[in-house]
């Protein structure tokens, strides 16, 4: 408890530190947001429209002012707005967001349920074939960009089963929730894949460093059989690794994915960022990092209270 | 009467193909039921390695069963060749049949399973009980160990309790199904000496109730007196020799039976203490190494604002002085405070009172006062170090640049510890252990220090490698004027080495004085105890008594101060704290 409350204090700190950042980071680059809203047309502007417009969006006060105003704004959950939409930040955002979670969470039930038994299975066949095999298809699965897979994965679906993924209009869950899984599935997998890998790789080689502790060879000689001892005594001691990997890429994968969205033609978080970037569309960047750190802090924290659920020797915040 | 095992030409290997290798050559042996065999011998004798193979779990390990047969004779009646049964088989016949308990209790439990849980697994894969029926079980299996306040420690996890309790816990898991065989592989190394007696004591007392037959291996000749029936000698994965208790202690015949008989450091209660520095002269010769009131307080802390709860008297107020040429061994049991203090000494952890000082002596140059010897030898030395850097490596920390000189120091500080002289461009892991611990000691010595603390320096060894790393270091001593404070668990080896005898009890001294006459007429309570615990190759079949004291807690409120302490002096150069029963009353 008073560890939970304690890292919920560091929590606006990090923010702060992340909005100056990215506050700074964002005006270093050239260009501004008016010209690339308006593109050519930009120039038939004369000089007073674009003070009033740049007015309107408060741009033309000092940094100092804009990120004061701005912080301000934050602070009553105000992003600003958004240039390019012509909408509040928050808004924007929350519209993206279902999707990215969603694709999040398919991609990480795909990853834990292929890749955990299958790196079990490869350490308790240790350097045997089917351990080999299991690691080449890992070391494939982390090596092969995410784009390359999905879209072989369109590929072979199309040309060789004649099979079209749902793509076209993006079917939100709340509507058609089938019809919306099944849009997703193919993303999920291509997303997915390369998790799948790195968890295989990792849930391996903790069960191998499991699999040789004394503990393992008490269950043996109590007459466990080998099944039990390797699902009931070795994997949860194998656990801690495993979580640590997927609370790191869930949170990745919550700021969302720039190329799968792009292939799959799907309104996520991580094409809107890019397009607010290229857009200069300062007050949509600011706020839609702030809000993938905090959801990156948030994974974080969870992942440190599933430790606490999985091993009883850990206790938060404990100096030794 | 019919056999409970007979074991024939059993062969065991490591690895496959080229890399193979035969560790056990064809041994044979019978036990008895309700008899106690016990396997003596050192690391690399293959007795481990024989306990695994008994019940098919030397495979975890990488090792196979290459030949042989084992006739094990079930509660049934039934022979099974536990070498050929299936592994369905031996499923069955694993804690049902045989139970096996191992050396190191802390981490033979699992982590993440509740202490109950795991007893109750015993009786739910052999008996099928539901879980209910189970926990009651498992509720008795821990009171017939003798575990206090049972109920409420089936719901603790084995990190919430000491190594002796978990070696109980251990021991009602394989005595849960009632086994006709148990297996006991170094039961009590990992433990303390008065732990050991307890779980020696435990393990006599179920024998007699249950009439298990018992495997019980060990490198102690001193704890095999104590227990058992019949002893096998091992070297080299081969019997040398065995017969009933009394014939081996007795009449020996194979050279090295006789070697691990005499060679070993064997407790013997002070008639074996070293006299080569005349305890007269004491008086005239400035002191190494003057300690005084040295205290170490770890805080601790509580709450949000981590706001101090107290402290942990780790060390509180130890005294004591070390002449030049002398050995002063600290002995103590775990969390007594005995490494801390020698930890404080060097500075590795900081004193929070007291004060010592150290006197380099005149004859001799010294560069630097004091040096340390660690306890492991396999950690305690850098694996990517060359021996050469390694020795350079305290010189370079004295701020003194390596010349031809500390080359030729080197040289001649190897040939005295007793290795090779091509060993400096050779690394760590090219040396076995005793060989290590005299790199250890051989660059301790490379800046002339006037005090060596030995911080259980030979407690990783093997029995026989032990006595001749003692012996070069008394050699050392000897010639080099050298103050040893010797800081060790291990009776029989302080013994041996000591000229004085420090007992230290909950981070206090309580008795200090010559060897001879703390371990002949020991006067304070505690060193009574820890002397009764000590096994000896004299105490045959001597039953050691339970008691379940528990060590006082070194938790200390704030502000907390004990109260001073007072001394009686019962004989020349021994002296044993008084105990305040008075004052602790009154506090209570």
């Amino acid at each position: 408890m008073t560890y939970l409350l304690r890292r919920l204090i560091t929590f606006p700190l990090v923010m702060l530190g992340v909005s100056v950042l990215v506050f700074v980071a964002i005006r270093l680059v050239p260009g501004d947001s008016i010209t690339a809203m308006l593109g050519t047309e930009a120039g038939l502007l004369t000089p007073q429209q674009k003070q009033a417009l740049a007015a309107y969006f408060g741009l033309d006060q000092s940094w100092l002012v804009q990120y004061g105003r701005w912080l301000l704004g934050v602070l009553s959950a105000d992003l600003g707005l958004s240039v390019t939409y012509g909408k509040p930040v928050l808004d924007v955002i929350l519209q993206r967001f279902p999707l990215t979670l969603e694709l999040a969470c398919l991609s990480m039930v795909v990853a834990i349920g292929i890749g955990l038994p299958l790196g079990v299975f490869a350490a308790t066949r240790r350097e045997r074939g089917s351990d080999l095999a299991v690691r080449i298809f890992a070391m494939i699965g982390q090596s092969t960009p995410s784009f390359v897979i999905g879209l072989m994965i369109i590929y072979v679906l199309s040309a060789g089963f004649g099979i079209l993924p749902a793509m076209g209009q993006f079917i939100p869950f709340s509507e058609d929730p089938l019809g919306n899984i099944g849009q997703l599935i193919l993303p999920a997998l291509t997303l997915g894949l390369s998790f799948t890998a790195s968890v295989t790789r990792i849930s391996r080689s903790a069960m191998l460093d499991v699999l040789s502790d004394d503990y393992v060879r008490t269950a043996r000689s109590k007459g466990a059989t080998r099944r039990r001892v390797i699902w009931r005594h070795a994997l949860p001691n194998a656990l801690i690794p495993v979580v640590t990997l997927s609370g790191v890429e869930f949170g990745y994968l919550l700021g969302g994915a720039v190329l799968v969205e792009q292939i799959f033609a799907l309104p996520g978080l991580g094409r809107m960022v890019l397009d607010a970037i290229l857009q200069r569309d300062y007050a949509l960047v600011q706020g839609s990092v702030l809000f993938v750190a905090l959801n990156f802090m948030i994974v974080n924290l969870l992942v440190d209270l599933a430790y606490v659920m999985l091993d009883p020797r850990i206790r938060l915040g404990g100096r030794s | 009467m019919s056999r409970l095992l007979s074991v024939r030409g059993l062969t065991v290997g490591f690895g496959r193909g080229d890399t193979a290798k035969t560790v056990v050559h064809g041994i044979d042996f019978d036990l008895s039921p309700g008899e106690t065999l016990a396997i003596v011998g050192e690391s690399g004798s293959g007795k481990s390695v024989t306990a695994l193979s008994i019940n098919r779990l030397i495979d975890d390990g990488g090792g196979r069963i290459l030949g042989g047969r084992m006739e094990f004779t079930t509660a049934r009646g039934e022979v099974v060749d536990l070498v050929s049964a299936t592994d369905r088989r031996m499923e069955k016949i694993r804690g049902s049949e045989i139970g096996m308990i191992f050396q190191e209790p802390m981490t033979s439990l699992n982590p993440v399973m509740t202490i109950g849980r795991q007893i109750e697994e015993t009786f739910r894969l052999q008996q099928g009980l539901g879980h209910a029926a189970a926990r009651l079980e498992a509720l008795n299996a821990l009171e017939r160990v003798r575990i206090a306040d049972a109920e409420r420690r089936l719901g603790y996890y084995p990190h919430q309790l000491s190594g002796g309790m978990l070696q109980r816990v251990m021991i009602a898991m394989a005595l849960a199904a009632n086994p006709r065989l148990l297996i006991a592989d170094e039961p009590t190394t990992a433990l303390d000496v008065s732990v050991q007696a307890q779980i020696m004591a435990l393990l006599a007392e179920l024998r007699r109730e249950t009439g298990t037959g018992m495997i019980f291996i060990t490198h102690d000749m001193g704890l095999v007196a104590g227990i058992a029936d019949r002893v096998m000698v091992m070297n080299g994965g081969r019997v040398v020799e065995q017969g009933t208790l009394d014939d081996i202690f007795d009449r020996p015949q194979h050279p090295y039976t006789r070697h691990l008989l005499q060679a070993v450091p064997h407790f013997s209660h002070g008639r074996h203490v070293r006299r080569d520095v005349s305890p007269g002269g004491r008086a005239l010769v400035r002191p190494a190494l003057k300690v005084e009131g040295l205290t170490v307080r770890f805080p601790a802390t509580t709450g949000l604002l981590r706001r101090p709860a107290g402290a942990i008297h780790a060390v509180e107020g130890v005294g004591f002085e070390l002449m030049p040429g002398e050995t002063l061994a600290i002995v103590g049991e775990s969390g007594s405070g005995k490494s801390t203090t020698a930890r404080a000494l060097l500075g590795l952890v900081k004193a929070s009172r007291g004060s010592f000082s150290l006197h380099a002596g005149d004859e001799i140059p010294r560069r630097k006062p004091i040096q340390m010897v660690f306890q492991n030898p396999y950690a305690s030395l850098n694996p990517r170090l060359d021996v050469e850097s390694l020795l350079a490596e305290p010189v370079l920390a004295g701020g003194v640049r390596p010349d031809g000189d500390t080359r030729k120091r080197m040289m001649s500080l190897l040939e005295r510890v007793g290795l090779p002289s091509d060993s400096l461009r050779r690394y760590p892991h090219e040396f076995s252990g005793g060989q290590r611990q005299r790199l250890c000691i051989a660059r301790a010595l490379m800046v002339d220090p006037s005090v060596l603390v030995l911080d259980e320096a030979v407690s990783a060894l093997d029995v026989s490698v032990q006595a001749r790393v003692l012996d070069l270091l008394i050699d050392l001593q000897n010639d080099l004027k050298l103050a040893y404070l010797f800081v060790s668990h291990d009776m029989a080896v302080v013994e041996r080495i000591a000229h004085r005898i420090a007992v230290l009890y909950a981070g206090q001294i309580v008795e200090i004085g010559r060897a001879d006459a703390v371990l002949s007429n020991p006067r304070h309570d505690y060193t009574r105890r820890l002397i009764a615990a000590v096994p000896t190759t004299d105490r045959r079949r001597d039953v050691f008594r339970l008691q379940t004291e528990a060590v006082p807690s070194l938790l200390r409120p704030r502000g907390y101060e004990p109260p001073e302490a007072v001394w009686a002096v019962c004989g020349e150069d021994h002296q044993v704290l008084v105990e305040q029963r008075a004052m602790m009353g009154e506090a209570r």
